[in-house]
């Protein structure tokens, strides 16, 4: 009976089978062999696909932003008119508030983040460290529209009201601080970022120092050290290119950061030093124009935009990991 | 000042700068939290979850289309990515350590660092173009596009630390290498990769840019998921920039409703992830 023979073949004791023909043996092995082939394809294949889709996505907006690059050429980047009617397209408006708002914000967030995760780590009782840092990560996921929702409602009237009054009163001299108070700013859209980036940069910031050898802080200590000279001595050396790789990460985050800004920058394309008055970043632009542009040169226009943003946060992301990548490694040597 | 005093002094400074940094991170957060709370829960009601938004100048009305469609498309999304994900991780995990390996695991980190607004830029010439429209379809392949690289990144965590021994134990046994991965390796490190997949799925939840030109949005139900349906986030953007108190208050309910099912999220995978590192 040979079918009754081939369901023993796969039954689960083949030594059993084995005795009775030596036929199955090699069918049996044929069988495990196709199935791992299959699964080595398998995964294969859809590890593949993650170069796919990186591949795909950089050739895609490079192509669909062609008849932009063709038109203009350099000059994209550095005309400053954006006029959808006629056709006239020049992204440095965008570019200029993409990188203000930005760096300002790490500015502001990078010190903030290093005292707040130095306090986790070296200063605060253990107890509090723990329930402070979770909190903290748990706030690096809030999405952005709710910080734009927060921003627009809360945030912005409040600026107008008291902070951007106040600026004007006293340092209105400076150039940065000239103009009308709108509430909706560029100003409004670097709080909002530092709001956003600090848990981020914070979370990043506390492995990095607590990967710091403890032999390290006692030796400073045993020298005599005070807690701050400790912390300068021993622990922000060792740290250093942890959180300048943090801080980048940050700066990454900022510069795509689209729905929380697009809602407090007031999106205007100029170029203009007073913080006050409002701007327009890349990320703001294709939000707000590319569902409805209105020609084949304008989502062109606003692709290239994307295709600039996305080389850009590339180069960015490639720098953290990389500095974030040595740090994690010396500090896993440190610790063996 | 005496030098030693002045150490003292200027480490009592440093301290102190140091909580006032940490209150300085806290407190803008903490009244985030506070507004949410304050503003949405008094919209938060039956009406809500069960009704679409009404014209403004009409109290009322609620996000019942946009909740059942970032269900629908967070589905959609976790269909096309996790798969993706998992697979691609036990590739670089059981077959990996080459050049490919690497180049996968860069590719992947990449892509995460990238902005969500750019899959919504490559979903729209992908799906939006070809199929001549805006769909909630397009929607979920940009959204998966952000679930992928998190998936694999910590599907591969995982998988790195189950014992070797125990696929050598498997595989003993004469279970073939496929079933050992799916069955033993992918099974014993299933807590940690279900923390990883409810925290993606945590993420695409909030995501509002890469629904603008894919999923579009809508006002009404649909069904259809090759036409615009709407979207929780994308529903709290209009109406957060729209001039009106109703919608105004729309929009901070359905803060209050995405936020808490967030950090349910967050909290879940947080006690898979507890789980995993007991084991």
């Amino acid at each position: 009976m040979p079918p009754a023979n081939a369901s023993t073949m796969t039954a689960p004791h083949p030594e059993t089978t084995v005795q009775a023909s030596t036929k199955p043996k090699p069918i049996a092995q044929e069988k495990k062999l196709s199935g791992d082939l299959i699964f080595r394809w398998v995964t294969t294949i859809f590890a593949m696909s993650i170069l796919a889709i990186l591949a795909l996505m950089l050739t895609e907006m490079a192509l669909q932003s062609i008849p932009a690059i063709k038109q203009f050429g350099l000059k994209f980047v550095t005309a400053s008119e954006w006029d959808a009617v006629n056709g006239n397209f020049g992204a440095l408006p965008y570019l200029y508030g993409s990188v203000v708002s930005s760096v300002l914000a790490l500015a502001l967030a990078t010190p903030l983040s290093i005292g707040a995760a130095l306090f986790i780590t070296e200063i605060c009782p253990r107890g509090w460290g723990s329930m402070i840092a979770p909190l903290v990560e748990l706030l690096a996921a809030i999405p952005s529209v709710i910080y734009g929702l927060w921003g627009v409602l809360v945030m912005a009237p409040w600026l107008q009201s008291t902070v951007e009054p106040f600026l004007i009163d006293h340092f209105g001299a400076l150039p940065f601080f000239q103009g009308a108070p709108y509430g909706v700013s560029m100003l409004a859209a670097v709080f909002i970022l530092m709001i956003m980036v600090v848990p981020i940069i914070t979370s990043i910031t506390k492995e990095v120092l607590m990967a710091v050898p403890q032999s390290q802080k006692e030796a400073a200590i045993a020298l005599g050290a005070t807690r701050w000279e400790m912390i300068r001595i021993a622990i922000l050396p060792y740290g250093r290119s942890g959180i300048l790789g943090a801080a980048i990460l940050g700066l990454g985050r900022a510069v795509g950061e689209t729905m929380a800004v697009t809602m407090v920058i007031g999106n205007a394309p100029q170029i203009s030093l007073s913080l006050l008055s409002p701007a327009y970043t890349m990320p703001s632009v294709i939000a707000n124009e590319f569902a409805e542009a209105s020609s084949k040169l304008h989502s062109a226009a606003l692709m290239e935009i994307g295709l600039i943003l996305l080389l850009v946060t590339l180069i960015i992301n490639a720098m953290a990991r990389l500095l974030i990548w040595s740090v994690s490694r010396g500090s896993s040597g440190g610790r063996i | 000042m005496n030098p030693v005093l002045f150490r003292k002094f200027k480490n009592h400074l440093m301290t102190f700068l140091m909580v006032a940094a940490t209150a300085a991170v806290l407190v803008p957060l903490g009244m985030i939290f506070f507004h949410i709370v304050k503003m949405g829960i008094s919209s938060v009601n039956l009406g809500f979850f069960t009704e679409i938004p009404k014209p403004p100048g009409e109290a009322g009305g609620g996000m019942a289309n946009g909740l059942a469609g970032s269900f629908v498309m967070i589905l959609m999304a976790s269909l096309i990515g996790i798969p993706i994900g998992i697979f691609g991780a036990i590739y670089l995990t059981e077959y990996g350590g080459s050049k490919m390996s690497t180049t996968v695991r860069f590719a992947a980190d990449v892509l995460s660092g990238t902005p969500s607004i750019i899959t919504g830029l490559v979903a729209y010439s992908l799906l939006v173009v070809p199929m001549k429209g805006f769909s909630a379809l397009a929607g979920s392949v940009a959204l998966a596009l952000i679930i992928v690289p998190i998936v694999l990144r910590t599907t591969e965590e995982q998988l790195k630390m189950v014992p070797g021994s125990l696929r050598e134990a498997s595989l003993a046994l004469g279970v073939p290498f496929w079933r050992t991965s799916l069955k033993v390796t992918l099974r014993s490190a299933m807590s940690g990769v279900t923390t990883g997949v409810l925290l993606a799925i945590a993420r695409v939840a909030g995501e509002t840019a890469p629904l603008l030109f894919t999923a579009l949005g809508n006002q009404f139900w649909n069904k259809d998921v090759t036409k615009p349906m709407a979207a929780l986030p994308l529903q709290i953007f209009n109406f957060a920039i729209s001039p009106y108190d109703d919608w105004h208050r729309l929009a901070w309910a359905g803060a209050l409703v995405l936020v808490t099912i967030m950090f349910t999220l967050s909290l879940t995978a947080r006690y898979f992830g507890r789980g995993r590192q007991r084991v």
